[in-house]
C-alpha cells in the first residue's frame, strides 16, 4: 500500500525533527539542528533493515519514490516564495557580503573534497534530473 | 472575478501544483528551444520562480514572494518548510550508507568549516565597509552564514533592527546566489560525486540554497549535500553568539 512507504517517511521526518529540536534544547541554541539531515539517516537505516522491507519494498516504496519526484517542482515553489525583494534591496552591503561568502565557500568545495578516500563520480550522462 | 478568487484561494494548494507544473513544462521547453539543453530546465525553473518571487514581492510589498498573492497562495504552502523537508527526506531513499560513511569525515570538517570561513568573510565585508563596532561587525558576518543565523546571533547580542536587515539580506543574497550559481560552477568544482556534494552542502549551508542548486546541477546528488546542510544552522547558531562574537570582541 502507497500509505505504507508515505507513513514511513512521515515518522522518520517527524522523528528526526523531534530529535534536531531536543538537541537544539540541549545546546541552547534556537534552531532545529540537522533535524532533516537525523530524518534522512533513519530513512536509510530503515531501507536497509529487514523489518521494514514491506514498508520500502514495491508499490509501498512508490509513496517515497512520489515525494523525491515532487522535490523539484517544490524547489521551484520555494523559490517562488523567497523574499528576493529584500535580497535586492539590502544594499551594497549584503550585496558584496553574501557574493564574496559564496565564492570563498565555492572555492573550497575541491579543497574539503580530497579529505577521505578518492570520490567517484556518478555516472553521469547529462547531468539530467527526472 | 469574485468567483474566480474564492476558488483559486480555497483550493490554494491545488493550484500551486498546476501553476509549477506549467512553469516547470515551460522552462523545459525553454531549456530545448533556446538552449539547447545547455541549461538544464530545472535551473530555468527556478531562476523563474525567484523573478516571479521579485514580481511579486514589489506588487504586494509582502515578503514571502509570490505567496502573498492572494489566488497564489498555495505555492506557499507547496514551497514551505513543512514539504520541502518532507521532499528532501524522500530523496534519501536509495542512497547507500557506506557513500555517507566514506564522506562523513569530509563532511563533518566542512560544516566548521563553512559556518567560520562564510562568518569571516562577512565579517571582513563589513569592516571594509566601516564598520568597527563588534556587534555590527558579527551580525553582518553571521548573516553571512545564512540568513537565520544572522538574526538569531544579532537578537542574542542587542544587535540593531537595521543591522538584523541587513544580515538577513546578506544571507538571501547567499541563498539566491547558491541556488543560481551552482550548476554555472559545478564542473570547476568537482561537483559530481556523493563525497563532494556533502562537503557542498556543508561549506554553503543554505538549506534552500543547496536544495535548489543541487536540484538544478544534479538532483542525485541532493541528499548528500542536504544531509550536511541542515547541521550547518544549527551550528552557525551555536558559534556565532558565542566563539565568534567573543572573537570578534577581543579583536575590535
Amino acid at each position: 500500500m502507497i500509505i505504507y512507504g508515505v507513513a514511513m517517511l512521515s515518522v522518520c521526518l517527524v522523528a528526526g525533527m523531534l530529535v534536531g529540536e531536543y538537541l537544539g534544547v540541549l545546546i541552547g541554541v534556537e534552531a532545529n539542528v540537522g533535524g532533516v539531515g537525523i530524518a534522512m539517516l533513519l530513512l536509510v537505516l530503515a531501507c536497509n533493515m529487514e523489518r521494514f522491507k514491506p514498508m520500502v519494498d514495491g508499490v509501498s516504496g512508490d509513496g517515497i519514490k512520489f515525494w523525491s519526484a515532487m522535490y523539484i517542482p517544490i524547489v521551484v515553489a520555494m523559490a517562488a516564495r523567497q523574499n528576493v525583494v529584500a535580497a535586492v534591496d539590502g544594499g551594497l552591503l549584503a550585496l558584496v557580503a553574501g557574493i564574496a561568502a559564496v565564492v570563498v565557500s565555492f572555492a573550497l568545495v575541491p579543497v574539503l573534497s580530497r579529505i577521505g578516500a578518492a570520490p567517484e563520480p556518478i555516472q553521469s550522462q547529462d547531468g539530467g534530473a527526472e | 472575478m469574485d468567483v474566480l478568487e474564492t476558488t483559486f484561494s480555497r483550493n490554494g494548494l491545488v493550484v500551486a501544483f498546476a501553476v509549477v507544473g506549467l512553469t516547470v513544462w515551460f522552462s523545459y521547453w525553454l531549456s530545448a528551444k533556446l538552449t539547447a539543453g545547455r541549461i538544464h530546465g530545472s535551473a530555468i525553473a527556478i531562476t523563474l520562480g525567484l523573478v516571479a518571487a521579485y514580481i511579486g514581492g514589489l506588487m504586494t510589498g509582502g515578503n514571502t514572494g509570490v505567496a502573498d498573492i492572494t489566488f497564489l497562495a498555495g505555492v506557499g504552502v507547496m514551497g514551505g518548510g513543512m514539504f520541502r523537508d518532507f521532499a528532501i527526506v524522500a530523496t534519501a531513499f536509495g542512497v547507500h550508507l557506506s557513500e555517507l560513511k566514506k564522506a562523513g569525515l569530509a563532511g563533518v570538517i566542512s560544516i566548521f568549516a563553512g559556518v567560520i570561513v562564510s562568518f569571516v568573510v562577512g565579517g571582513l565585508v563589513a569592516v571594509l565597509f566601516g564598520y568597527t563596532d563588534p556587534v555590527a561587525i558579527t551580525t553582518i558576518g553571521a548573516g553571512a552564514v545564512t540568513y537565520i543565523v544572522g538574526p538569531v546571533t544579532g537578537a542574542a547580542i542587542g544587535a540593531s533592527s537595521e543591522l538584523i536587515a541587513m544580515s538577513v539580506a546578506a544571507g538571501l543574497v547567499k541563498s539566491i546566489l547558491v541556488m543560481i550559481g551552482t550548476p554555472m560552477v559545478a564542473r570547476y568544482i568537482g561537483l559530481n560525486n556523493p563525497q563532494s556534494a556533502m562537503v557542498f552542502g556543508g561549506l554553503m549551508g543554505t538549506t534552500s540554497g543547496v536544495a535548489g542548486g543541487l536540484a538544478a546541477t544534479d538532483p542525485r546528488l541532493v541528499p548528500y549535500g542536504a544531509m550536511t546542510a541542515t547541521f550547518y544552522t544549527g551550528v552557525g547558531c551555536l558559534l556565532g553568539p558565542s566563539v565568534l562574537f567573543l572573537t570578534v570582541n577581543a579583536i575590535f
